[in-house]
């Protein structure tokens, strides 16, 4: 049966297994890594199901030790670099930008695909870790202990992350030249949705970034089967030289995966306002200066690792800064809205949840970059709540906005609306339900990776693991009536949002090259009139 | 009789220009990144030869400094006949263009002798960490860090050098075909970009790893 | 695509680059200490740029490229440069806790 409508697209035109497997199609690899990146979800998401489970009771009752120590490495390792990581840059960029730049493809359909396939790969590793016994180190593979005293399989899981960073390094690669030079007549730079100027901020990131995690994870492997002592201070080595080279990767990734987010909550919200959003070049430099920036604060995971004082009033410094072009970017999406013709749709609504609780997140950001501050925070459960708002209240929410967004493009369906609404407002009460009260436990002193507890702690984790349920039960809302849409979903016209941007120019699904004819664009991105309606 | 075969175009590209001036793009950006990636390993050795100047500026003595500067003579030359032979593919002298890959080639596979026979001599000297290294001067813990360090940046360079050396013989191969031609000769001067950069890096190495303690 | 540039200017370059080799390899035979170490560096430095000027055409190429290779140079400086100021300021201040 046909998978949507009654027109040849990218989606019926060559059926069967080579059809996919061997694609260069840059809209069918993003759906391949659509479907691998929620099976890396799932596999994260139980794991955070079976901790939460285990934190409702003070005693470590559910679990031993060790298996909760593996639990929070693969619940860590899997949602970073299988499904944060790769998430909106692989699906959904893979499938837009060459459509919202007018191109046929991307600049290196091949490499595409090899992306996709040792992305696969380093899955497998991963995979198979798991399978024979997984590893405990945490995903931050701190030495000397995943070096010299863990007895997990280190090795394979760090083999698992070296292999698919050259994905990411080769995505981010094919973005770059793609921006630069396969946009359509008439189409400058400061015509660009921001959408694309995230990703190309995103991409400058994974080129100049990754390689050094791919370096500082073979030098760890080389020392724990070696055992010369690069990090070990017995032998001379130094085991924060690991985290520095670590951390150098690490948190421009964090960046990695928020950026992105940003560039599709800028669509959702000129759409739904129907109005430009509000500043778009400080919007544009913002992105760049995020990612520019972000290279410069790593030194704030180190604290109190035994950094130098003085190298940590600078990274402190650093942090402070690197907050303003973010609180930019949420003064401009406000500003956007005001006066603007909102109607909430389901897309609108994971983006305003994205504001909201990015902003909240972002905030504790700052507490975290205070040093003094710093020193009764680090290692505590107020860590886990910050980071959780920004990838899950706001990557998370960002991914699933466009996902919804979008949809009606990729598979020619549309959602049932009210589902989604739904499924939007369950997510973010289940979120805060969830999260919250981390930020309380951090502060009262809970550590981090620990199972068992004072008591005095419980009330706060119940509630916390509550709201993982309910949150548990949002995510799998959308996997349902996603599913179910692909069958029975209204048929989507072009255009189901009235949007502005050439992607929308064109059918739903698009035909397998894109356009009929390449467009001319002669207009600002986001040209919307707020008297125009929306709808079909 | 020379054939000037454009290459076929590739569907997302609209002329011959745009899809070499993304492929050549596409190499610098790459080639930046591999910056990121040796850079990480030059990083490791900077701490600890500021931490251990001593010790690194004896162990560095230790390596050959005649095979050092003789093989650096070599790759040097590697890229003159490199540029050379993507001017001859720009000028058209096909002849030219073939044996000045291969001489690439051989100054790449010379590299890599020399190398080894450094590599056999450390060995006998009992300078290879975990395998055998029993140090005859002060600091032998500091000591087996720079050789590691050693082994690892030099390792790892020789590894490019090999990549390198088995895409100059593909492209070889179809410099004998007369694939390239004064209208397309892209993939000769990525292969040179590549080349040139797996030079720069031993530019850097060699300095830092036998220079530093002096002689 | 730029024009040829004239085969004469590489062996120039080739020239030039085994006469840098030569004041690198014979300062070594000088105690120069730190010095030294700066006087490598730079004349490594310079051997790399006429490398990636002449050899790798970046002199006549666009300027995009020019950004890539720099960007790959410059990112090198901010990862040496924040690593660096942890190892060389362990002994300044001392942290209270």
């Amino acid at each position: 049966m046909n998978k949507a409508g009654l027109h040849h697209n990218y989606l019926t035109n060559d059926s069967g297994w080579k059809a996919w497997l061997l694609t260069t199609d840059h809209k069918r690899i993003g759906v391949l890594y659509m479907g691998s990146i929620l099976v890396f979800f799932l596999l994260g998401a139980a794991a955070a199901a079976i901790i939460r489970v285990e934190l409702l009771t003070p005693e470590g009752d559910f679990v031993r030790t060790d298996t909760y120590n593996k639990l929070f490495t693969l619940h860590g390792v899997a949602m970073v670099w299988f499904f944060l990581i790769p998430s909106i840059p692989a699906v959904l960029g893979n499938f837009l930008i060459p459509m919202m730049i007018g191109a046929r493809d991307v600049a290196f359909p091949r490499l595409n695909l090899a992306s996709w396939y040792i992305y696969v790969l380093g899955g497998l590793f991963t995979i198979g870790t798991l399978l024979a016994g997984g590893v405990d180190t945490g995903w931050t593979f701190y030495t000397p202990y995943s070096s010299q005293f863990s007895n997990t399989y280190v090795v394979s899981t760090v083999c698992g992350v070296f292999i698919v960073g050259f994905s990411s390094i080769f995505t981010g690669l094919n973005f770059i030249v793609t921006i630069h030079t396969l946009r359509a007549p008439g189409l400058t730079w400061f015509r660009l949705p921001l959408f694309i100027w995230a990703h190309y901020a995103t991409s400058i990131i994974l080129v100049l970034a990754t390689p050094v995690l791919a370096i500082t994870l073979a030098l760890l492997a080389v020392e724990r089967l070696l055992k010369i002592g690069i990090f070990d201070p017995a032998l001379g080595g130094d085991p924060l030289l690991f985290q520095h080279l670590f951390w150098f990767y690490s948190h421009p990734a964090v960046y990695i995966m928020i950026l992105p987010g940003m560039g599709v909550v800028s669509e959702i919200v000129s759409c739904f306002a129907r109005k430009r959003v509000f500043g778009y070049r400080s919007m544009a430099f913002a992105l760049l200066a995020i990612a520019i920036v972000g290279f410069l604060v790593w030194g704030h995971h180190m604290f109190v690792a035994g950094q130098s004082l003085y190298a940590g009033v600078v990274f402190s410094l650093l942090s402070f800064l690197v907050a303003i072009p973010s609180a930019i970017k949420v003064f401009n999406w406000t500003a956007t809205f005001y006066k603007g013709s909102i109607s909430f749709d389901a897309p609108l609504l994971f983006a305003l949840g994205f504001i909201g609780l990015f902003t909240v997140g972002g905030l504790t950001g700052l507490y975290l970059a205070t040093l003094a501050v710093d020193v009764h925070l680090h290692d505590t459960y107020f860590v886990v709540a910050h980071f959780h708002y920004i990838m899950v209240g706001g990557m998370v929410m960002a991914f699933l906005g466009g996902l919804h967004f979008w949809w009606p493009k990729i598979t020619g369906r549309l959602y049932p609306e009210a589902w989604g609404r739904l499924a939007a407002i369950v997510i973010f009460l289940g979120f805060n339900l969830t999260f919250f009260p981390q930020y309380l436990l951090g502060y009262f002193g809970m550590p981090r990776r620990y199972h068992t507890y004072p008591p005095e702690f419980q009330g706060l984790h119940v509630l916390s693991s509550i709201g993982a349920a309910a949150l548990a039960a949002g995510f799998l809302l959308p996997m349902v009536y996603l599913f179910w849409s692909l069958r029975h979903g209204a048929l989507a016209g072009p255009n189901p949002w009235n949007a502005k941007g050439l992607e929308w120019q064109t059918a739903s699904p698009p035909p397998e090259d894109n356009f009929e004819a390449v467009p001319v664009v002669t207009e600002e991105a986001y040209a919307y009139q707020p008297e125009e309606a929306d709808g079909v | 009789m020379v054939s000037e075969r454009e290459p076929a175009l590739a569907y997302q590209f609209d002329d011959a220009n745009q899809q070499r001036e993304a492929a050549t793009l596409g190499m610098w950006i790459f080639l930046a990144t591999e910056v990121m990636f040796f850079g990480a390993l030059f990083l490791g050795f900077s701490v600890y030869r500021a931490a251990y100047a001593e010790a690194f500026a004896e162990a560095s003595r230790h390596t050959d400094l005649l095979l050092g500067s003789f093989n650096t003579v070599v790759l040097l030359t590697s890229s003159l006949t490199m540029a050379l032979a993507v001017h001859a593919a720009q000028t058209g002298r096909q002849k030219s263009l073939f044996t000045l890959l291969l001489l690439t080639m051989l100054l790449g596979v010379v590299f890599l002798g020399i190398k080894g026979m450094e590599y056999y001599e450390e060995y006998v000297k009992r300078l290879v960490p975990v395998l055998n290294f029993t140090y005859p001067g002060n600091h032998p813990q500091q000591a087996e860090l720079y050789f590691y360090l050693y082994f690892a940046m030099t390792g790892l360079h020789a590894l490019h050098i090999f990549v390198g050396i088995s895409v100059l013989a593909v492209i070889a191969f179809l410099a004998w075909r007369r694939r390239f031609s004064p209208a397309y000769y892209t993939p000769v001067e990525l292969t040179g970009l590549y080349w040139h950069f797996v030079d720069i890096v031993w530019v850097f190495l060699f300095p830092l790893l036998y220079l530093i303690g002096g002689r | 695509m730029h024009q040829p540039v004239a085969a004469k200017i590489y062996y120039r370059v080739w020239m030039v680059l085994l006469l840098l080799l030569a004041v690198t390899i014979g300062s070594a035979f000088f105690q120069l200490g730190a010095l030294g170490v700066a006087l490598n560096l730079a004349i490594a430095a310079a051997k790399a740029l006429l490398i990636t000027l002449f050899f790798m055409h970046l002199r006549y190429s666009k300027r995009l490229n020019w950004l890539a290779a720099g960007a790959g140079f410059f990112w090198l400086i901010i990862l040496f440069s924040l690593t660096l100021s942890d190892y060389l300021t362990r002994g300044w201040l001392f942290a209270p806790w």
